[in-house]
């Protein structure tokens, strides 16, 4: 064997955007998560399901220093993103602006919906009018959102609807021009047909950037997701291309009861 | 009468408690309208004794004949200066203690220490604070009896309120808008003044209104420390000495002989109408910055 195979370039050569080894996350004496090992791949959806208290969150906070604002929060194991440790990234903000992130409630801030999307831009120093304009005008209409509020713009984000202020929050993440979305049960204060709309966008979003996506709904995470973990009481029981979750090949019966829909 | 009409007829349990609800409706209706008694019994008799006496040449005359005639221009200016001097030192002092507090303080030994020091503060009679202005301030820091060292005291007397006030309205900012702010790569500093402060106005203003109306009416600070029985000129300056309204009002009631009676009612009506209208400068802009929901 000389010459060895012609590998596909894409694939194999680009090192993982997300790889975390043995992170375990506690809150003061309360071990949240435990011993999670996974790495996520540049483009890649990848879903994130298990029920409450699995750890789910907490992985997500780990992912962009978050936990430097929750007093007792501490986390072992290292988090590389972008071939970073991030414990070691000096630049905290400069980490964070590459990360966007989408919370389970929606948060509205209590600006207008165009300061909302404007607010990551200008934190980064951008004063352009023009050029603001065009980023709120791209990221509402990306998140769904610009229709409805493309003429009432000055009007407080905060007092839009539960989906719409949802949209916003989205809107708000893009317009951090994110490498990493992280998406924490998106859809729980969302309806249905909402639901449906975000998750075109989010097919689309993949071709630019990657997305972890924490979700309660099974269902989700099978039409979106390209690999999905499964966690169950802080730990990370099994990875698997998605399909193999719903077809039984997994090898975890937890998982299988879970998909299945026989976990209490 | 069909059965399910029965339904709504009240059976004697019912009938008490109904009862008992209305009784003590009324009591409590009782009790909350004995506190607006004191409030308007002090306004009535203070209009009805003191108003007469009051006229343009009351505000803008000095006290004459051994200050049982003539009017309180020079107690009425350094009430003023006074209030605004103590304003201008509690209230950038008392806002970043409470920002300090509320938004970059870790619960440890040194911030526990800090509460407690301000609850302390905040009890403290007013009569401690005047002895402690005269040691640190007129003596210690050298100022004399001056405006200076009041306004001192009078900052230091109200900065547990203002930073109390203050804390509670940056507390009332729920915490997730500052998660989505900081995921998005601000700093504290960017997070504080772009989202919170804009959210807490109208609570930081009812600190400055509390500051202000307690300013205003003190009387045992300021006697030591700078307010004087009479000067017959207005301040020029912070080391100026001053009289002051409230000192003049305990003067006038209590230490001048053959006061015409209705003289100290008037002083004490013009007491509160300055704190009132100061008040309602400060509800105001309170009610323009509350004026729309926010979230």
């Amino acid at each position: 064997m000389v010459t060895p195979a012609p590998q596909p370039p894409s694939t194999t050569a680009v090192e993982p955007m997300l790889d975390v080894q043995d992170l375990t996350v506690r809150y003061g004496s309360h071990v949240a998560l435990q011993g999670c090992t996974l790495q996520v791949q540049q483009n890649e959806i990848f879903g994130i399901i298990g029920p409450a208290n699995a750890g789910k969150t907490s992985f997500l906070r780990s992912l962009n220093r978050m936990h430097d604002f929750v007093p007792g929060m501490r986390i072992t194991g290292t988090v590389r993103f972008a071939g970073r440790d991030v414990e070691q990234v000096r630049n905290v903000y400069a980490l964070r602006r590459r990360i966007g992130v989408v919370f389970p409630l929606p948060v509205g801030l209590p600006l207008s919906i165009y300061d909302n999307v404007a607010l990551a831009p200008r934190l980064r120093g951008l004063r352009n009018k023009v050029a603001l304009d065009e980023i709120v005008e791209r990221c509402l209409r990306r998140a769904a959102l610009w229709d409805e509020v493309k003429d009432r713009l000055r009007n407080l984000g905060s007092l839009l609807s539960g989906g719409q202020q949802q949209r916003l929050t989205i809107a708000r993440a893009l317009s951090q021009d994110p490498d990493l979305l992280l998406l924490d049960e998106f859809s729980i204060a969302v309806d249905p047909v909402t639901t449906m709309r975000i998750e075109e966008v989010l097919k689309e979003l993949r071709q630019e950037m990657t997305i972890v996506l924490v979700t309660n709904l099974v269902q989700q995470a099978r039409r979106l997701a390209t690999r999905t973990a499964f966690f169950l009481s802080g730990r990370c029981v099994e990875i698997a291309p998605t399909e193999e979750l719903f077809t039984g090949e997994v090898k975890d019966q937890r998982t299988r009861d879970y998909v299945e829909g026989r976990y209490g | 009468m069909s059965g399910l009409d029965n339904r709504f007829l009240r059976t004697p349990r019912e009938q008490r408690s109904l009862t008992q609800q209305s009784l003590f409706r009324l009591l409590f209706l009782v009790m909350t309208s004995l506190l607006v008694v004191p409030v308007f019994g002090i306004l009535l008799v203070l209009i009805v004794r003191g108003g007469p006496g009051l006229s343009l040449d009351f505000f803008l005359d000095k006290p004459r004949k051994g200050m049982t005639a003539g009017g309180i221009f020079p107690a009425l200016i350094g009430t003023l200066w006074l209030t605004s001097g103590a304003l201008l030192l509690a209230f950038p002092l008392g806002v970043s203690a409470a920002i300090y507090l509320s938004e970059y303080a870790r619960d440890n030994w040194l911030t526990r220490t800090i509460n407690i020091a301000i609850v302390n503060l905040a009890g403290v009679p007013s009569i401690v604070h005047a002895l402690f202005g005269v040691g640190a301030f007129v003596l210690f820091l050298d100022f004399g009896a001056s405006i200076l060292a009041a306004s001192c005291t009078l900052a230091v007397m109200t900065l547990p309120v203002v930073i109390v006030a203050t804390r509670e309205s940056l507390q009332a900012v729920p915490h997730s808008f500052r998660e989505a702010c900081w995921s998005m790569g601000a700093t504290r500093w960017q997070t504080i003044w772009r989202l919170v402060l804009p959210n807490s106005g109208s609570g930081i203003l009812t600190g400055v209104i509390l500051c202000i109306s307690r300013a205003v009416g003190e009387t045992a600070p300021i006697m030591f420390t700078g307010a004087v029985y009479w000067v017959a000129y207005t301040p020029e300056g912070v080391f100026d000495q001053t009289m002051a309204l409230s000192l003049h009002l305990y003067n006038v009631s209590t230490q001048v002989p053959n006061v015409p009676p209705g003289l100290p009612f008037s002083v004490a009506l013009t007491l509160i109408g300055v704190v009132l209208v100061m008040n309602a400068t400060a509800i105001a802009f309170r009610m323009r910055l509350r004026g729309r929901k926010r979230w």
